[in-house]
């Protein structure tokens, strides 16, 4: 992880939900901290992997352990009809040069048109590979997500993919520990990813660095694995590389039955273990931080970094007020981005676009929350409005409840699963100027696109902008 | 990978806070399966106009900077996705050392990996050795990395702190692999420990 202190405590001392997983990850610790950590679970896509496939062809080194291995495709694949190929020469290199990888060296792969192809971070706890008390890497910092499942999670660049591949460890010394406690009742309105935003917007992009943040509390232990999944999702947001939630009853019904978990009487005895990874009474965090859900309201990025975000009802702040001279430049600069103007209602900015998907919103529960929204509702004129599920399955799952018929009567595209307009990486991409109000987890300049203006928030609030054609409080919609 | 022992150059000032990966290289320059030709990209939406065409204004496309190796900018550099592209196209451009406040995690780790040192000093000494930086090709600055130390253009020594496993690595221009494969016998039996352990945990097969 990055440089927390060395652990000194004994055994005995209480321990973290992330000290229990280092811990018992821990192949050998070197002599000045560093440890070589095992690795339980790898998940590979084609845009992080190709140059480390590279490297093991250049070495001569195998793949160590294909059965932790699950390879999959999703930044670069249109969510339109793939039946006939990806037209995009690039991007069609990639999946191709990935095909090839995963036959050479014997990894698991889901093929495109598989109905379990889908996000990385939504497929990985989807069919039961992401578990509870494990160790995931994946070359994608939102690997974050799935430590919802109680899993240390964290996202690596192509050297330690590389590095993963060929020793199924990695060269870390262990983070610190970090608390968010988030008390209180969800008021109606408000969900995980208006918990997050607000924990972001409280502690800052950087607030995290350099820890693990175990989120724990009553709002916490209320939500479902979705959301879970969305809070960990956006902890890489705050800076910290891994977001942790421990293992409890919602999480083994979660678990219970999918495809890669353990079944029958092993499910019982992994669930005997996990039920001892919670954090001990008493142990020790070098960072708290308190959040109330209770005095919470749906949230909005108005500008081009997560930390950018106000409650609905807010207005466009004004860099004039701000002491700092570099703060107050960036400042400026996202209003001049953003094309804002500094007092402005942010219910008063109009809406181009709304996309509804990614690894932080694509799953079941969030394109139920739209559907909600948009049952009997239009989708409001000269609004481009697109639902993009998370993986094959959650398309398949929504089309069984009949979600499809209610977005698309409504006036939303209903598309094939994929990371889409998360990043612009395949075609669906906002062009410039075009203000879009995205259920996705980062606002960065250009991110969906050359020009293009994010919103973050959350899918019952993108259901709301895209039937009103403007940032609106959902709350507002009965 | 390359050692990096001592470097003197030239030094660009970007006094930016929360430079993301996106803005060191956007995400349609990904779809590359090699690790080099990115240079051209480096800080695209910066340095170059809708058209294409350099923006004058940008601190890299400025004369001595074109030929800097050596990026000094403010806060949370790096932070937002984990692509390793960012620390590739820095390399690809010429640059072997990042001076900040401090870095965001995954970026840290892959700055590293690729030779390239990323130094964590104060705000206000970072905005000093902005000021050198802007006084051009005359003012270059010598990164001492055995000594730990930032030599600014009068002289003074300014130092440092370095993981000293890492500072190993790059002073030899090690590769990680090979390091941890001389631990190859432990991993060996730790696998064989959870084999027994972890029963439980089902292997992936498609």
């Amino acid at each position: 992880m990055a440089e927390g202190k060395p652990r000194t405590s004994p055994d005995s001392a209480p321990r973290t939900l992330f000290d229990k997983l280092w811990d018992s990850h821990v192949v050998e610790r070197l002599p000045d901290g560093t440890c070589v950590l095992y690795i339980d679970r790898h998940l590979v896509h084609e845009v992080t992997s190709p140059q480390a496939f590279e490297g093991l062809r250049a070495a001569g080194r195998p793949v160590r352990r294909p059965d932790a291995t699950l390879a999959v495709v999703d930044h670069n694949i249109p969510t339109s009809d793939r039946s006939q190929g990806i037209a995009e020469p690039e991007s069609r290199l990639q999946v191709e040069t990935l095909e090839q990888n995963v036959a050479a060296f014997g990894v698991p792969y889901i093929p495109v048109l598989d109905a379990r192809q889908g996000i990385v971070h939504i497929i990985g706890p989807e069919l039961g590979a992401s578990l509870p008390g494990m160790t995931i890497v994946c070359g994608d910092s939102h690997t974050s997500t799935h430590g919802a499942m109680g899993a240390l999670a964290f996202g690596i660049g192509t050297s330690e993919v590389e590095h993963v591949l060929a020793t199924q460890t990695l060269l870390q010394k262990p983070a610190k520990n970090m608390l968010v406690q988030v008390d209180g009742t969800l008021p109606p309105g408000c969900t995980a990813k208006d918990i997050v935003l607000a924990i972001i917007g409280r502690i800052g992009t950087a607030g995290g660095t350099g820890h693990v943040v175990e989120f724990a509390g009553a709002a916490i232990r209320a939500l479902d694995m979705a959301g879970r999944m969305t809070v960990c999702n956006m902890t890489i947001e705050a800076g910290a590389r891994a977001g942790l939630i421990a293992p409890d009853d919602t999480t083994f019904a979660y678990v219970r039955g999918r495809p890669f978990a353990p079944q029958g009487e092993a499910f019982d005895r992994a669930v005997a273990y996990w039920r001892s990874l919670p954090s001990d009474p008493g142990a020790a965090y070098d960072k708290v931080v308190s959040l109330d859900a209770a005095g919470l309201v749906p949230m909005v990025t108005w500008g081009t970094s997560p930390e950018a975000v106000l409650p609905i009802t807010g207005r466009v702040p004004n860099p004039a007020d701000e002491p700092d001279a570099t703060r107050r430049a960036q400042l400026q600069r996202m209003v001049d981005y953003m094309g804002l103007t500094p007092g402005q209602k942010l219910t008063d900015l109009a809406v181009d676009v709304v996309f509804v998907g990614s690894c932080t919103n694509g799953r079941i529960e969030d394109i139920r929350a739209v559907a909600q929204v948009a049952r009997g509702r239009r989708v409001a004129p000269g609004v481009r409005a697109m639902v993009v599920p998370g993986s094959g399955l959650v398309k398949r799952q929504a089309e069984a409840e009949g979600l499809d018929r209610i977005l698309r009567e409504a006036g939303f595209e209903w598309r094939e699963a994929g990371c889409s307009m998360c990043l612009g990486m395949n075609p669906d991409k906002l062009t410039p100027g075009q203000r879009c109000a995205s259920t996705s987890n980062r606002n960065f300049e250009g991110r969906q696109g050359p020009g293009g203006r994010t919103h973050l928030l959350s899918p019952a609030m993108a259901a709301a902008a895209a039937v009103t054609g403007r940032l609106t409080d959902v709350r507002e919609l009965s | 990978m390359d050692a990096f022992t001592t470097l003197t150059a030239i030094a660009a000032p970007l006094p930016m806070a929360n430079v993301d990966t996106d803005k060191i290289i956007p995400a349609r320059f990904l779809k590359t399966i090699r690790r080099t030709g990115l240079g051209v990209h480096l800080f695209d939406t910066l340095r170059y106009d809708p058209d294409g065409r350099e923006r004058a204004d940008f601190v890299l496309n400025q004369e001595p900077y074109r030929h800097a190796q050596i990026l000094i900018a403010h806060e949370n550099f790096g932070c937002g996705s984990s692509r390793e592209h960012a620390p590739w196209a820095l390399l690809d451009f010429g640059i072997r050392c990042v001076i900040a406040p401090d870095f965001a995690d995954i970026f840290h780790n892959n700055t590293f990996k690729n030779g390239i040192l990323p130094i964590r000093l104060p705000r206000e000494v970072c905005d000093q050795l902005m000021q050198d930086a802007r006084l051009g090709g005359n003012a270059r600055l010598t990164i001492d990395l055995e000594r730990q130390v930032v030599v600014r253009p009068n002289g003074e020594a300014i130092p440092f702190d370095i993981d000293p496993f890492r500072k190993h690595l790059l002073l030899n221009g090690l590769d990680d692999i090979g390091q941890t494969l001389r631990h190859a016998a432990a991993i060996d039996g730790y696998e064989a420990r959870q084999r027994q352990e972890k029963s439980w945990q089902p292997a992936i097969a498609i």
